[in-house]
């Protein structure tokens, strides 16, 4: 890392990179060391409110996400790698720019200011903007001969109240394509991977991510690659086709290709296994 | 020039329930739920002609009573009990597939968030009561560890809705793959997050 410019980020985890898709984390952290970004995590995080504090109580919703951003220091954008604490995070500052009567008593609550103007990105964003030069330099185990669908999911596809705001299509295959990898089209890219329903109601989830694993399938690619921790999860666990394909998290792809060596505790935690696949491409030994 | 719309309502009861079928007049609906709904998801539904993109997008249209169309036409026809006790407004995960393909767009799933809400506050039958139970479980995590903790969700879930044995399976594969943490994770200063839900928890405005 000699000579080279660090670039300090606030970085916000979320429960489900914290836990169950902890292997997501450490590749994040794994990559981003290596690209010279520092994410520093929140001190104290909470969780973003999620779709639950939303539907059961949308100013306690609001309330969560807001005491994030009011732990956030000015100064250095905060990062978020799940794309629902994305949205939650960002639409909330949204509303407390106009709604300056709860962020008021929000401000007193905690005696800390909620910075309105704090730029909230996805670490997709990050790479693009801040480090597509690193990416080429860094490359240390091209992923040549990966085919990939790009699984965004549903979230990072824009919601609409987020509408004015930073579009990702196309991000994972521009970063993936200069690691080597080839991008495959004419599989579900967007469909909703089931989200809390995978908890509630597997048996309607059940053909829907088959119906997604099984368009990759066709499409002849060897794995998928999700932007979204609960995507990866729902993906692996509620799929009983006869064909299951592995599916990475973004962060576990791109610290591979970035020379990453500690990567068998993250592909221990897979259900479906994607130590055969990379083998059999020569990129693990 | 529409009529004037009438006062927003207050979270009155729910209507009678009958079993007569429903006869429209119209000239004579009421307006009041459309005019509510519309106030406070912020969306303009009005402008809806019925194309049915939303519910032809829907991932789970499946598992609802009433296609999103449809339901936005019970909501402008005054149907509240009807409405608010569909299974449609459990059932949608917000993927916003019908907000972005609508044609007008109408944010179909901030409407849909919107009448969960006013379903709870009417104290309407809850149509899938497992998913508000799994909702009120997330919640009880989030109030004593400020996180989520889902071996902790699922635990609770499961004793509640007496489903021990279904899906028992995955349960065990991530247990063995270290997925569910046995320890929650949690928030240091936990009083902050007590102090957010004693505050807005359900105060309203």
């Amino acid at each position: 890392m000699s000579g080279r410019l660090e670039l300090d980020f606030s970085y916000f985890p979320g429960c489900s990179m914290a836990t169950t898709a902890a292997e997501s984390n450490m590749s994040l952290m794994k990559a981003a060391r290596i690209l010279g970004l520092n994410l520093i995590e929140l001190e104290d995080w909470n969780c973003c409110g999620s779709s639950s504090a939303q539907t059961m109580c949308a100013d306690l919703g609001t309330a969560m996400a807001a005491r994030n951003l009011s732990l956030a220091p000015p100064g250095r954008p905060l990062v978020a790698m799940c794309p629902r604490c994305l949205h939650y995070l960002r639409s909330v500052q949204a509303r407390l720019k106009n709604d300056p009567e709860t962020r008021r008593d929000l401000e007193e609550r905690w005696g800390r200011p909620i910075p309105l103007g704090l730029e909230i990105v996805h670490f997709l964003e990050v790479l693009v903007r801040y480090a597509p030069g690193r990416l080429q330099q860094n490359v240390k185990r091209s992923l040549k001969g990966l085919k990939f669908v790009p699984y965004y999911g549903c979230t990072v596809f824009r919601p609409p109240s987020l509408a004015r705001e930073k579009y990702y299509q196309g991000e994972m295959e521009n970063v993936l394509a200069i690691l080597g990898a080839q991008p495959i089209v004419g599989a579900y890219t967007h469909r909703c991977c089931g989200s809390f329903l995978s908890a509630t109601d597997p048996e309607l989830v059940t053909p829907l991510v088959n119906e997604i694993v099984d368009s990759a399938v066709l499409a002849e690619a060897h794995c998928l690659v999700t932007a979204c921790a609960m995507c990866q999860l729902n993906l692996e666990i509620r799929c009983n086709s006869m064909v299951k394909l592995p599916v990475f998290h973004f962060s576990e792809v791109l610290a591979l290709a970035l020379g990453a060596q500690d990567y068998e505790g993250w592909f221990a935690r897979h259900l479906v296994d994607p130590r055969p696949l990379l083998k059999e491409l020569a990129l693990v030994a | 020039m529409n009529p004037p719309l009438p006062q927003e309502k207050t979270d009155g009861p729910m209507p009678e329930k009958t079993d007569a079928p429903m006869t429209i007049k119209p000239g004579e609906r009421d307006r009041s739920l459309a005019a509510e709904v519309r106030s406070r998801s912020g969306t303009n539904f009005n402008c809806c002609f019925q194309c049915r993109s939303c519910g032809n997008g829907c991932p789970f249209i499946q598992a609802m009573d009433h296609p999103p169309n449809v339901l936005l036409r019970m909501v402008q026809y005054g149907m509240d009990r009807e409405v608010l006790e569909s299974e449609t407004i459990w059932v949608c995960a917000g993927c916003h597939t019908c907000s972005s393909q609508c044609p007008m767009a109408i944010d179909l799933a901030g409407v849909m968030n919107t009448l969960r809400i006013m379903a709870m506050e009417r104290g309407a039958a809850v149509a899938k009561p497992n998913i508000l139970k799994f909702h009120e479980e997330v919640l009880g995590s989030l109030k004593r560890y400020g996180r989520a903790h889902k071996l902790g969700i699922m635990w609770r879930y499961k004793l509640k809705t007496r489903r021990w044995f279904s899906d028992m399976d995955t349960g065990l594969k991530m247990l063995a793959k270290r997925k569910l943490e046995l320890r929650p994770s949690r928030v240091k200063a936990i009083k902050e997050i007590e102090d957010l839900f004693q505050h807005y928890w359900r105060k309203g405005k």
